[in-house]
C-alpha cells in the first residue's frame, strides 16, 4: 500500500492509501472527537462530531473526518472556528437527550467545547442514535436483533422481539457500547420482551 | 405491432400514422390530468363516450382522453379541435350540448368558454386565454394532442425521430457535444450543467457496466409539473432518456417514481411495452445496434428517496438512507456503478435539443439559464397550474399574467420557490427574472420549479413551522444536524406561533441553521434551514413582531392577537 503525505493541522503525516482522515488522525496521535465511530464498524457517519476542515486544491469542504479518505496534498484543520462551533452546537443538541450521560466522552466532550447542556429544551430519551448497538448487532454478532423504526426525529431504536427473546439476554454486548446509558438499552429491550406486540415503525405514530 | 429496422422504416410507420389523422375531422380533447380527474373529469370522458355512440358519431369523431392540459384550476378541460376551442370547468351535462352544438354545430357556447374576471373579456380558443397567451409550451404543449397510451400519436408529432438522428446520423460523442453546447442545466433543482454530468459518468470506470436513471420522485409539496408532463407524454422522456444512454454508452436504465401515483405507473408501462414492441427499446433499437433497457422502480413513501444516493440506495434494494461517503454518484452510483441522474424535465428537453440543435436551444431563456421551464404555479393565486415559459420571464409576468394575480383582492406578500428546501422572496422582487443564479443570488433558489404564491394573509413563522413538520416526516433522521436541529428548530418556531417565543430565538435558530446547513450529511438535510434564512432575511420584522409583541402581524397565528 503507497504512502500519503497529507497536512493536519499544520503537521506532515504519512498516511496509507485507503485510510479515512480520522484514522490517519489517529495513527499520529491527533485526537478528533466522535460518537458513532468504533474501530471494528463500517463508518456511519451520523453524529458528524468528527467534522473537520479539508482543503483540496485551494478549495476548504467541511467533512466527516470518520468517512473522508486522505488524498495527496491533503490539508486538514481539526480545530477551526467553524469545526468548534459546529462540535459545540451537535453536543449541545444531543446533551439535551441525555443531558447526564454516564458515557465519559460526552461530558469530556461537553467541557472541551464549551457545550451547554441547558441550551435546547430536554428530549426525555436518552438515545443519541449513534447506531453502535444496531451496527455491532448486525455486522459483528450478525442477528439484527435491534434496528432502527420510524423517520426523522421520531426515529428510535427497537429490538425485535422475535430474535431478540432468543438471542439478547445471552450476550448483551451491545449495551456497554453506549455512549450516554447503559440503561437505555436494558429499558428498550425490557419493553420490547414484555411488550411483543406494540407496534412498530410510521404506524406507531 | 411490426418492429422498426430502420430510420426508413420508422418513417414509413409515421407516415402511415399520418395518413390515417384526417387533420380536420373533429376531435374532442379531454384533459385526465390528475387535477382534473379530481375534479370529475372521468365521468365527463364516459359522457362524451355515450354521447358519441348516441348521435352515432363514432367515426366521424376523435375523442382523446390526455395529460395535462395545464389549466387546473379551471379544469376539468375540454379542448375541441381543429378549431381549438376550449371549455372550462365542464360537467357530464354540459357533454349532449358540446357535442350537438360545437363538434357537429361548429357553434361556440358562451357559457364554456373562458370570461376574464376583470374585464368580462371572453375568449373561445385557447391561444387566446391568458393565462396560455405567452406560454412557450415547447415540453408540455404536445400532451393535449396525444394519447398517452398510445405511442402512435406521439410518433405522429414527430416522436422518436430525435433518436433516429442520434443514433444514426450522430456519434456518442456528438450527443454529448450537443446538449453541452445547449448548455441544458438540471431542472430538478440544482441546475447543474447536465452535459458535464453525463460525461463525467460515460468517463467514469472504463469498461463498467454504466446506468442512467430518470428521476420521478417529485415529492415536494407544491410540485406537480413532472407528474403532469411524465403522465401525459412518457415517450418524450423515454426518448431523452434512450438518447442519453447512446450518448453516456449505457445499456441500463431505471425509472424511479412514487408508489402512490398509479396513473403514471399504468401510462409508463404501456409506453415502455409498446416502444419494446416497435423495437425502439430493448436490443439492437431501430437496427442500429445499440441495446437499452429500462426497469420502473417505485419509492418507499419518503421525501428524501428523492435525493440522489438515497434514491440508488433504494433501487439497490435498501432503505432510502443517503450515502454518507465522498463520492459522486454519477462515478459510483448503484451497485458502485456509473450512474447519471436526471429529472424527467431535463430528460424531456433532450429530443428537441438533437431535433432542432444546440443554437436554437440557446437562443431561448438567458445568458446562463437556457430553454424553457416548467412551473407549478399554486398558492394565493387566481389561476393555478402548470406553465411553461422560458427562462428569463420575469416573476410579475408569471403572477399576474398568467396566474392572474392574487384572489379575494388581497395584496401580493412573497413568493416562496422549492418548497420546504427553497426560500421565499419579497413582492418587492417580483421583478426578477426566473433564472437559475438570479434567484439563487436572492436566496431563493429555483428548486424544481414549484412557485408558491403568499398573500398578506401568509404568517411568515407558521409557514417555516408548516415546512419543518412536513420534513419531520420526510427525513432519515440518521445524521445529527439534520434530526436534532430539525426538531429544535421545529419547537422553537411551534412556542413562537404559540405566543411563547423568547429573546434570543431567532439568533438560537440562526446557530442551529448554521450547523444544519454546513454538518449534515445529505443535501436535504443541508437545506432545512433554507426557508428559515430567506423569511429572516426579508420578514425578521414579523418573527420579532411574534416574539416581542406576542402579535402576528398576518393574523394567523390563533393564540396571539
Amino acid at each position: 500500500m503507497s504512502e500519503i503525505i497529507i497536512q493536519i493541522d499544520g503537521r506532515e503525516i504519512a498516511a496509507d492509501e485507503g485510510m479515512t482522515v480520522l484514522e490517519a488522525a489517529q495513527k499520529a496521535g491527533i485526537s478528533i472527537p466522535t460518537l458513532c465511530y468504533l474501530e471494528t464498524l463500517e463508518p456511519y457517519g451520523a453524529c458528524r462530531l468528527c467534522s473537520v476542515e479539508v482543503e483540496v486544491r485551494g478549495r476548504t469542504n467541511l467533512v466527516a473526518a470518520c468517512l473522508y479518505p486522505v488524498e495527496k496534498d491533503l490539508i486538514v484543520r481539526t480545530r477551526t472556528e467553524k469545526v468548534d462551533r459546529i462540535r459545540k452546537v451537535i453536543l449541545e443538541l444531543l446533551l439535551a437527550h441525555a443531558p447526564e450521560a454516564r458515557g465519559l466522552k460526552m461530558q469530556e466532550y461537553a467541557e472541551e467545547y464549551g457545550a451547554d447542556k441547558n441550551r435546547y429544551e430536554k428530549e426525555p430519551s436518552f438515545c443519541i442514535q449513534c447506531g453502535l448497538c444496531v451496527r455491532y448487532c448486525a455486522e459483528i454478532k450478525k442477528k439484527s436483533a435491534i434496528c432502527f423504526v420510524n423517520k426523522g426525529p421520531s426515529r428510535e431504536i427497537q429490538f425485535i422481539p422475535e430474535i431478540a427473546s432468543k438471542e439478547c439476554w445471552n450476550c448483551t454486548e451491545c449495551f456497554p457500547l453506549c455512549p450516554t446509558e447503559y440503561l437505555q438499552g436494558v429499558f428498550v429491550l425490557t419493553k420490547a420482551l414484555a411488550f411483543p406486540s406494540t407496534p412498530m415503525g410510521p404506524s406507531a405514530e | 405491432m411490426p418492429r422498426i429496422n430502420s430510420t426508413a422504416e420508422l418513417e414509413e410507420l409515421r407516415k402511415g400514422i399520418l395518413a390515417q389523422k384526417d387533420p380536420n375531422k373533429p376531435c374532442i380533447s379531454v384533459c385526465a390530468g390528475i387535477a382534473c380527474l379530481g375534479s370529475g373529469n372521468a365521468q365527463v370522458i364516459s359522457a362524451f363516450e355515450e354521447e358519441i355512440k348516441k348521435q352515432s358519431l363514432d367515426a366521424k369523431v376523435d375523442l382523446i382522453a390526455t395529460g395535462c392540459h395545464g389549466f387546473c384550476e379551471k379544469g376539468p378541460i375540454v379542448v375541441i379541435y381543429p378549431e381549438e376551442i376550449c371549455y372550462l370547468e365542464v360537467t357530464p351535462e354540459d357533454v349532449p350540448e358540446i357535442v350537438s352544438q360545437t363538434v357537429v354545430g361548429k357553434q361556440v357556447i358562451d357559457r364554456l368558454i373562458y370570461t376574464d374576471p376583470n374585464t368580462g373579456t371572453k375568449a373561445a380558443h385557447q391561444s387566446e386565454i391568458p393565462f396560455y397567451k405567452n406560454q412557450s409550451r415547447l415540453l408540455i404543449g404536445n400532451s393535449q394532442k396525444i394519447n398517452p397510451k398510445s405511442i402512435d400519436d406521439y410518433l405522429a408529432m414527430g416522436g422518436y425521430s430525435a433518436l433516429s438522428k442520434a443514433l444514426f446520423e450522430m456519434s456518442p460523442e456528438g450527443v454529448l457535444d450537443e446538449i453541452k453546447k445547449a448548455n441544458l442545466r438540471g431542472r430538478g433543482g440544482g441546475g447543474f450543467p447536465a452535459g458535464s454530468k453525463w460525461e463525467t459518468t460515460r468517463n467514469a470506470q472504463p469498461g463498467v457496466e454504466k446506468y442512467v436513471i430518470v428521476n420521478a420522485h417529485e415529492g415536494e409539496p407544491g410540485a406537480f409539473m413532472d407528474r403532469a408532463l411524465f403522465t401525459g407524454n412518457p415517450h418524450l422522456i423515454l426518448e431523452g432518456l434512450i438518447i442519453g444512454a447512446y450518448a453516456i454508452g449505457s445499456h441500463q436504465g431505471f425509472i424511479y417514481t412514487r408508489h402512490d401515483t398509479p396513473v403514471l405507473r399504468k401510462n409508463l408501462d404501456l409506453a415502455l411495452t409498446q416502444a419494446k414492441e416497435y423495437g425502439l427499446l430493448g436490443d439492437n433499437i431501430l437496427g442500429s445496434g445499440f441495446s437499452f433497457n429500462v426497469e420502473v422502480h417505485l419509492d418507499v413513501g419518503i421525501f428524501v428517496s428523492g435525493e440522489s444516493s438515497a434514491l440508488m440506495r433504494s433501487i439497490e434494494g435498501m432503505p432510502p438512507e443517503p450515502r454518507p461517503k465522498y463520492i459522486r454518484t454519477s462515478v459510483t452510483g448503484i451497485w458502485d456503478r456509473p450512474s447519471n441522474l436526471n429529472n424527467v424535465e431535463t430528460w424531456a428537453n433532450v429530443p428537441q435539443i438533437i431535433n432542432q440543435g444546440y443554437e436554437w436551444y440557446s437562443s431561448i431563456g438567458t445568458e446562463r439559464s437556457k430553454g424553457t421551464k416548467l412551473i407549478s404555479l399554486s398558492g394565493n393565486i387566481v389561476n393555478s397550474g402548470v406553465v411553461e415559459v422560458p427562462m428569463g420571464t420575469s416573476l410579475r409576468e408569471i403572477v399576474f399574467d398568467f396566474g392572474g394575480g392574487i384572489p379575494n383582492g388581497k395584496k401580493l406578500k412573497a413568493i416562496h420557490f422549492g418548497g420546504p428546501m427553497g426560500g421565499t422572496i419579497p413582492e418587492s422582487l417580483i421583478d426578477t427574472p426566473l433564472d437559475f443564479d438570479e434567484l439563487s443570488k436572492l436566496g431563493a433558489s429555483l428548486g424544481a420549479g414549484d412557485m408558491l404564491v403568499l398573500d398578506e394573509d401568509t404568517c411568515m413563522v407558521e409557514m417555516d413551522r408548516l415546512f419543518l413538520d412536513f420534513l419531520a416526516g420526510e427525513s432519515c433522521g440518521k445524521c445529527v444536524p439534520c434530526r436534532e436541529g430539525m426538531r429544535q428548530m421545529l419547537k422553537i418556531l411551534t412556542n413562537m406561533t404559540q405566543g411563547e417565543g423568547k429573546e434570543g430565538d431567532i439568533e438560537l435558530l440562526e446557530e442551529i441553521s448554521g450547523v444544519v446547513g454546513e454538518a449534515a450529511l445529505c443535501s436535504l438535510g443541508r437545506s432545512i434551514h433554507k426557508p428559515l434564512i430567506s423569511m429572516l432575511k426579508y420578514f425578521r420584522d414579523e418573527f420579532e413582531a411574534h416574539i416581542k409583541e406576542k402579535r402576528c402581524p398576518a393574523n394567523v397565528c390563533k393564540e396571539l392577537n
